[in-house]
């Protein structure tokens, strides 16, 4: 299940570059204090979609983690 | 109508004080708030004599507790004073939610049909306390309920306490085989036992202000984020009976809680939310969030209930509520102690289940009052967030956090709780659903007032009761009280047996009961086997 939260998963179908344009495109033009709130419910609305609250913790406690690479 | 008069209880000379023979007492309840005096009567329905001691000659000044959740309903109907909160409090079911000008969302409590209990009323809690203290009265032989009699000192026996006791006339000693301590958030009982709460406190104040006003306002709790009329984060206006609305402001860590009780100030922070209209402010307090609760509620010979073990910012309702369930837990453990029929792990299991409860409670209250006091940017952010989204999406709405409200909390899983087979109908641990019944003799009746305050098995459908138990069987179906509008089956299921404790949380289920293990889950339930099956369960 949290196998999508796996370094080596790609969830994006080949489409990373759109995705993150996207993010970007949708951040242009806003202050910092609009970023912010725009982050906060993008990220609400992605916990919910994702339909699963175990998930949404593992991403939670792997996103707190702070690993790379 | 009108404001609420405070009549004062007659001080009587207790019998100590005038020259009658030292005796020992059963159980000794200090403080007759709402806890203690749920207690006295408790008691009193299980036979058990008490001594109730109050340091003051009246009810609670100030409304205190307002809103009752139907589980504690079901307890005070129990007790004897239910329908008649019921008839004098505010129904209500309909809460709305607000972030700044803008309505973001209304919930419905809507109850099903089929209980004989509201979701919700609102009552103050000097009218809890009246009903209580007349019911009390009902016991003249059971309840010795003594005004103005304070507990200043207490020496712990082995198997008791010696109580000091002073009052107008001067200091009595009194010895009891255990004490119930209901003596409040400022327990002395605590203080003498040198105990201690654990927990936090929050770093916000609120004022909370009772208000007498001809008003149209709906039976309806409304909440503010970010109130438009007030600078503070946040706002609550409930009605109560007696057109008394209560107010609840957010006032910020800052604010110095002498100068905010000064009607200057008052009177123009609640003129906001009401505008024009005319009303008198009748009581007013400002206090911090707390969230705390002792380790352990049993002590020996002294048991702790009610804020005197724990304590929970209001909103949610918690405070009130939690204390009633309390009493609902200990009152017939206790009384089976007291007379010889319980098992050595039935005391404990009070502690187990009520700091269980108490811990349900105190994480609810804790997320509440986050929500509500936003820590720096980050939190201020999501919270923001969460309110915009609300508007729309209804996983957002289940964020938002204005109180969770009461609700009763589940003892599966905990020593006196014989697990089941997985299946349908109600979970052991689970307090058992009301339904309304058809007596064989033509009379409506709701299922809690037949299973009352003592061990039952409850039958629906073909299953066999066990024989031999000694217990009470009510039976739904053939030969036994009507399903009359089905909610018995579509709550508890058919042909399948419950044992019901005291308190009405199922304590067993079984399909195909055989006798021996129908007793042993009795037995286990009365406390006898949890001291061995309950670490494992
Ligand atoms: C200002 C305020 C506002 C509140 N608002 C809400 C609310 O909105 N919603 C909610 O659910 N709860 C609210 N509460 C909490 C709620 O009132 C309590 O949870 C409830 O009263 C607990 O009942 P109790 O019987 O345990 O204690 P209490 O009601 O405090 O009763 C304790 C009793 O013990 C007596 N006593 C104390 N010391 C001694 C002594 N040494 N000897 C003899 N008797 C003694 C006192 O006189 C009192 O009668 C509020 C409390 C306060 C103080």
């Amino acid at each position: 299940m949290t196998a999508r939260l796996d370094p080596e998963h790609d969830g994006l179908a080949g489409r990373a570059d759109d995705v993150y344009e996207a993010l970007l495109v949708a951040h242009e033009g806003l202050s910092e204090a609009e970023s912010a709130a725009l982050n906060a419910r993008l990220i609400l609305l992605l916990l919910n979609a994702l339909s699963d609250p175990e998930m949404a913790l593992a991403a939670i406690a792997t996103a707190r983690d702070g690993k790379v690479g | 109508m009108g404001r609420y008069i405070h009549k004062r209880f007659a001080y009587r000379t207790p019998p100590e004080l005038s020259g009658a023979a030292a005796r020992r007492y059963p159980v000794v309840i200090i403080g007759a708030g709402p806890v203690g005096l749920a207690a006295a009567i408790d008691l009193a329905l299980h036979g058990v004599p008490v001594v109730v001691l109050d340091d003051s000659d009246r009810v609670s000044v100030g409304s205190r507790a307002i809103c009752w959740a139907k589980r504690t309903l079901e307890i005070f109907d129990r007790l004897g004073i239910g329908e008649r909160m019921v008839a004098k409090g505010v129904t209500w079911r309909v809460g709305r939610l607000f972030h700044g000008e803008r309505e973001v969302y209304s919930f419905d409590l809507l109850p099903e049909a089929g209980h004989k209990m509201p979701a919700f009323i609102n009552l103050q809690q000097y009218y809890v306390e009246e009903f209580l203290v007349e019911r009390c009265a009902d016991f003249p032989d059971l309840i010795d309920l003594r005004w103005n009699n304070r507990l200043v000192e207490l020496e712990r026996l082995d198997d008791g306490v010696i109580v000091s006791v002073e009052t107008p006339e001067g200091a009595y000693r009194i010895e009891a085989g255990w004490l119930v301590a209901c003596d409040g958030a400022r327990s002395r009982t605590r203080t003498l036992l040198g105990l201690d709460f654990t927990g936090r406190v929050f770093e916000e104040r609120f004022l909370i202000a009772d208000v007498e006003m001809k008003a149209d306002f709906p039976s309806e709790r409304w909440f503010w984020f970010e109130p438009p009329f007030h600078s503070g984060e946040s706002a609550l206006l409930h009605k109560q009976p007696d057109d008394i609305y209560r107010i609840d402001l957010q006032l910020g860590w800052d604010a110095d809680p002498e100068e905010e009780k000064k009607p200057e100030r008052v009177i123009p922070r609640i003129r906001a939310i009401v505008g024009a209209r005319p009303f008198e402010l009748d009581w007013m307090s400002v206090y911090t969030f707390q969230c705390r609760r002792l380790d352990k509620f049993v002590h020996g010979r002294v048991i702790f209930a009610g804020d005197s073990a724990h304590i929970v910012s209001p909103f949610g309702a918690r405070g009130g509520n939690g204390g009633i369930q309390d009493v609902d837990n200990l009152g017939w453990k206790l009384a089976a102690v007291v007379k010889g029929e319980a098992g050595a792990g039935l005391l404990a299991s009070y502690d187990e289940e009520r700091i269980f409860g108490a811990d349900e409670n105190i994480r609810h209250s804790a997320r509440s009052t986050n929500f509500m006091t936003p820590k720096g940017g980050t939190e201020r952010v999501f919270r923001r967030a969460v309110l915009d989204l609300a508007a729309r999406h209804v996983f957002a709405r289940r964020m938002v956090n204005s109180g969770r409200l009461s609700a009763p909390c589940s003892l599966a899983g905990l020593s006196l709780q014989t697990p089941a087979e997985v299946g349908g109908g109600v979970a052991p641990g689970q307090v058992c659903p009301d339904a309304p019944l058809l007596a064989p003799d033509g009379k409506n009746v709701f299922l809690l007032e037949l299973l009352g305050q003592t061990f039952k098995w409850l039958a629906l459908g073909q299953v066999a009761a066990p024989a031999g138990a000694g217990l009470p069987v009510v039976r739904i179906g053939e030969g036994g009280f009507a399903d009359r509008e089905g909610f018995a089956r579509a709550r508890l299921g058919w042909d399948v047996l419950y044992l019901v404790r005291p308190d009405q949380h199922v304590a067993a289920r079984f399909l195909a009961p055989a006798a021996a293990e129908a007793v042993a889950a009795l037995r286990r339930a009365r406390g006898f086997a949890a001291a061995a099956e309950g670490v494992a369960a």
